[in-house]
């Protein structure tokens, strides 16, 4: 069994225009240490799917187990950095992850859970502005301490849900890169929503496109043979690259082209 | 000075003459018994220069009376805080709750202070805790109804962050819950404070006791009208300042 397996997970939502159907039976999974990514258009579903792996919707159907144990509430061990950030903007940086750090570190000593706020905190590059509060930060910076967050919960598996889709392209580029770096150096497992076909490409060893909703499924997962580390330069070039990319859009395009 | 300007300076001052030209014109005319502006500062002028002479317990200088009537405010309204912040935070955090008791609030949030005040009387058998209670329980509903809402409101962002943390209890309400409807419950608190500053009037008439209210009520008993005035504008004058002292606090909380 996989580290993560999420296994015919369905679910729908009751609104007053009627039942929709997001999720019509996903299956994915996950080897420990595995950078995977979830390609697909805005409102397919693929947030519905984030939140059931962080266990804040349960399933209709369907069974998801991380580690042998299954998902029935959300916990730090999967920890999750969400599109709009949702830092607490009355705590300041350094009190936003030490929320996180203080979480999972109960009976740490104080001096210990210090050194562990800053470290993540100058993992993500925000030393200087660690006692600014979000509004203070831009967007970039905001994302950053959010990364920093999701970390210092040492989870088993990070979820991130479009991080980067509020951002700027440039800003966006700057984190692609980061984020590349930090993963290098600690191997974290991590599954990537996104809709941005490259940002998936560059960060994730395997793919998973996602059929356009209602009823939304994974497509056969693509492998991304690019060797690490990887850098964003001339990797476009590569006919790696070029294969995966193709395999992704070709998917897509033929979903929408049925649904339409 | 531009003439935009000048005009936004001159016209509140133009505004104020006019009321004052009406309230002569309708002393002269229609209401004889209703003292002119001119009869009125005379009258009062001492109340005004010397506020904190005492002559007797129902005769004293304006501050003196409003000091009164501002620390009988003052009990009231924490009372008023004190018992309508967590009745506000328990309705807005459980559903059960909610179903429980919010009907019946409903049922006692329009209930006049004057009704509330001989029950008080009652109650206590004494004037003084009788007025606190009546201006506590009067005072007490915006604090209540704002802080449901502000609780009941917080966006399920910051709460999915503590669930995924598994916050604890009490650090699900000191870092979160609390401080995002702070700016809420602050609302509550201003909208409150002009309601007890409010109720102390009526407390004070119908219990006698020496402040603004009952300076009023005693000199509309000893038919020196133009008192009755000095009162109305003190009352006025103080109910503006703090609904702008608690709005400059609101503003704190709002900018966070």
């Amino acid at each position: 069994m996989a580290y993560l397996e999420v296994r015919g997970v369905e679910k729908s939502y009751t609104t007053s225009a009627g039942i929709t159907r997001v999720l019509g039976g996903i299956d994915l999974s996950l080897d420990e240490g595995e950078f995977v990514a979830v390609v697909g258009y805005s409102g397919s579903g693929k947030t519905t799917l984030v939140s059931l792996i962080g266990g804040l919707i349960l399933p209709d159907a369907g069974s998801i187990v991380l580690d042998g144990a299954p998902v029935s509430e959300p916990g730090p061990e999967r920890g999750m950095v969400f599109q709009q950030y949702s830092l607490l903007p009355w705590l300041s940086v350094y009190d936003n992850v030490a929320l996180a750090v203080d979480a999972v570190n109960r009976g740490v000593g104080a001096a210990e859970r210090k050194r562990l706020t800053e470290e993540f905190i100058a993992l993500v590059n925000l030393t200087p502005a660690q006692w600014k509060r979000p509004r203070e930060l831009s967007g970039g910076m905001r994302q950053r301490v959010a990364v920093a967050r999701g970390l210092a919960m040492r989870p088993k598996l990070l979820l991130m849900d479009e991080p980067f889709s509020a951002l700027d392209a440039l800003t966006r580029a700057t984190l692609q890169d980061e984020l590349l770096r930090i993963w290098g150096e600690r191997r974290s497992t991590v599954i990537l929503v996104t809709n941005d076909v490259d940002e998936a490409i560059l960060l994730a060893d395997r793919i998973y496109p996602m059929t356009p909703g209602p009823g939304a499924m994974l497509g056969p997962v693509i492998e991304v043979g690019l060797e690490r580390p990887r850098h964003r330069r001339h990797m476009s070039l590569t006919p790696a690259y070029q294969k995966a990319r193709l395999g992704i859009v070709e998917f897509l395009r033929a979903c929408r082209r049925g649904a339409a | 000075m531009s003439r935009e300007s000048a005009a936004r300076f001159i016209l509140p001052f133009l505004g104020l003459a006019a009321v004052l030209a009406l309230w002569t014109v309708v002393s002269h005319t229609v209401a004889a018994d209703l003292p002119s502006p001119w009869k009125t500062w005379t009258e009062s002028k001492r109340y005004i220069f010397e506020p904190f002479f005492k002559d007797g317990e129902m005769n004293q200088g304006i501050g003196r009376l409003a000091f009164y009537s501002l620390v009988r405010v003052a009990k009231g309204y924490l009372l008023a805080l004190a018992i309508g912040t967590p009745i506000g935070f328990l309705l807005g955090l459980s559903r059960g709750f909610h179903s429980a008791f919010d009907p019946i609030i409903q049922f006692l949030r329009p209930i006049s202070p004057l009704a509330w005040l001989p029950l008080g009387l009652v109650v206590f058998q004494k004037s003084e805790p009788a007025a606190i209670f009546t201006i506590a329980l009067c005072a007490m509903w915006p604090t209540v109804i704002n802080t449901a809402v502000g609780v009941s409101g917080i966006s399920q962002d910051y709460l999915n962050v503590g669930r995924v943390l598994k916050l604890s209890k009490f650090k699900m309400m000191t870092k979160i819950i609390i401080p995002a409807s702070l700016p809420y419950v602050f609302t509550g608190y201003r909208l409150s404070l002009g309601l007890a500053w409010l109720v102390i009037v009526a407390a004070e008439m119908l219990t006698g006791t020496p402040g603004v209210g009952g300076f009023l009520w005693q000199e509309y008993n000893s038919l020196v009208y133009s008192h009755i005035i000095l009162s109305v504008i003190t009352i006025g004058a103080i109910g503006f300042v703090l609904d702008r002292l608690m709005g400059l606090v609101e503003a704190r909380f709002k900018s966070v």
